[in-house]
């Protein structure tokens, strides 16, 4: 009997936790005088290199609004945008961000800040690439697709998938074959995976460092002006429905290119790596 | 091996530490089972006896379509969810899309036919002996459902706790139209699979132990009710 009474109060607990845990987050958007939500589409590599968790609780304190962070690959992010589905995209895939400016889903796109792609592979480097072409993406590139070396392609339009396939374009190749693996995943999915298969792949700095330590990777090129990395920041046309916050995302849009913000990303990462994961370059007002 | 050990090590840290952000995703998990399998109960459990003491013209396709939804895989009920309350979507101007309202809606869609199903079979097996004794009694058709539901109460439960289960194990609904936004939309299950493709294994397996606890409680308490009710 005395078994049964303290199940049933275990799980009276935990109910009534549960209740006080739905009050609490109530509580707490009083607190911060909060005027409204926006919704940011942006890329995986963005939310897992933790920029966003450090610099947005800035936004909320100096303009009242709640940010709903949608982490998917660019390419999602941009249909998103596309759908009216989100009030402002951080993306960084800049040809197809031209092309959305273009085609009138958004007044304009604005520079935020860069970093770089890197190539990753195994430490003890098999196939030769960091020999051959430490410095050169497209030499490395091709060294991989002379070798049919293992590479694992992120495959799903994300601003990384964009870059990739725009080197295989410039060498005018077209990667086919066992070799190829077209994951469908996100970064950290896709670093993972090429730790297993012990491949390799093109990864954004960040998203990299963030995980290098669980892996034995390690860099294989870096440094080549075709692995820059450039991210942007666009409100999506508010004209699309009557769901899209036109004000908060242009108060986002605002903040984000701010003197005040783009010296906030410039710190990030210091503490923790020793140096920035991002360089702000929004444009001086 | 080491990352598993490494893994437990530092789940049980965690636990202990009492991270705050933990507390409010173990409460947002039960709080949308919880609300999900209580609207289910009230729709699947009087639905599931009717049916299971009528005959009518088309209760055999609907009893097929009521098993064909018992296994209805979550991300369709997520897709079909979201395709709905999507701002481009009829139900756009509700905006309901990426809240725990959604997540609920999502698995009553999956819950339901799950309890319904499994509260047709009980009663279907017992529905003529109870029936013919209440009617023997006097008992109006309104007091033989009431008095079925008491006498088949532990069977009843069992598709109860069948339905919770589902739901606080449920990833591919509730991510789809979730999101698994931080503070707002993040349950466990979807918490899980973000820290398994960051590569933070440790943190993940800290939250399934916490998922398999929880279940374990929730499975106990019908364990015992069921013990006791035999007894008697």
């Amino acid at each position: 009997m005395f078994k049964k009474k303290l199940l049933t109060l275990g799980l009276a607990i935990i109910v009534i936790m549960s209740l006080f845990v739905g009050c609490a987050a109530e509580k707490k958007k009083e607190a911060a005088k909060i005027i409204g939500t926006i919704r940011l589409a942006t890329t995986t590599s963005t939310q897992d290199s933790g920029l966003l968790d450090v610099i947005l609780p800035d936004f909320t304190y100096k303009t009242g609004y709640n940010v709903d962070v949608i982490a998917v690959g660019s390419g999602e992010a941009i249909k998103m945008g596309e759908n009216g589905e989100a009030d402002v995209l951080l993306v960084h895939s800049p040809q197809a961000e031209k092309d959305f400016v273009a085609a009138g889903h958004s007044p304009a796109r604005y520079d935020v800040m860069y970093n770089d792609f890197v190539i990753i592979g195994p430490k003890n480097d098999p196939a030769g690439i960091k020999a051959a072409a430490p410095n050169n993406a497209q030499a490395a590139f091709k060294k991989i697709y002379d070798d049919k070396v293992t590479f694992i392609s992120r495959a799903d339009k994300s601003g990384t998938n964009t870059k990739e396939l725009s080197i295989w374009t410039k060498l005018g190749l077209v990667p086919s074959g066992d070799w190829y693996i077209e994951s469908g995943k996100g970064m950290g999915d896709v670093i993972t995976m090429t730790n297993e298969k012990l491949g390799y792949t093109l990864s954004d700095r960040a998203t990299w460092l963030n995980m290098s330590a669980n892996t034995d990777l390690a860099i294989v090129t870096e440094g080549d002006k075709d692995l820059f990395n450039q991210y942007g920041v666009m409100v999506v046309d508010p004209k699309k429905n009557a769901q899209i916050n036109a004000a908060g995302a242009l108060a986002f849009q605002e903040w984000i290119l701010s003197a005040d913000t783009q010296k906030l990303i410039g710190q990030y990462g210091i503490e923790k790596y020793g140096k920035a994961l991002f360089t702000p370059n929004a444009a001086a007002k | 091996m080491d990352v598993i050990a490494e893994g437990f090590k530092a789940a049980i840290a965690l636990l202990l530490k009492g991270d705050a952000q933990l507390y409010e995703i173990v409460g947002l998990s039960l709080g949308v089972s919880l609300c999900s399998v209580a609207i289910s109960t009230f729709i699947g459990v009087p639905l599931g006896a009717l049916i299971g003491t009528r005959d009518f013209k088309f209760k055999n396709a609907l009893l097929r379509v009521i098993y064909t939804l018992m296994s209805l895989p979550p991300v369709i009920a997520g897709l079909l969810v979201f395709l709905f309350i999507m701002r481009r979507g009829p139900l756009g101007s509700l905006e309901l899309a990426y809240t725990p309202t959604a997540m609920v809606i999502a698995q009553v869609c999956l819950v339901t036919p799950i309890i319904t199903g499994l509260t047709y079979n009980i009663v279907r097996e017992k529905a003529d002996k109870v029936k013919n004794i209440a009617v023997t009694l006097g008992a109006g058709k309104f007091e033989v459902l009431k008095l079925l539901l008491s006498e088949l109460k532990i069977g009843i439960l069992a598709a109860i706790v069948t339905g919770m289960g589902r739901s606080l194990s449920e990833v591919g609904a509730v991510m789809i139209v979730g999101g698994n936004i931080k503070g707002k939309t993040r349950v466990m299950t979807t918490y899980i699979a973000q820290l398994k493709s960051m590569g933070d294994y440790s943190t993940a397996i800290a939250v399934g132990i916490v998922l398999m606890v929880l279940a374990f409680l929730i499975n106990s308490f019908l364990y015992n009710y069921q013990q006791r009710d035999e007894r008697l």
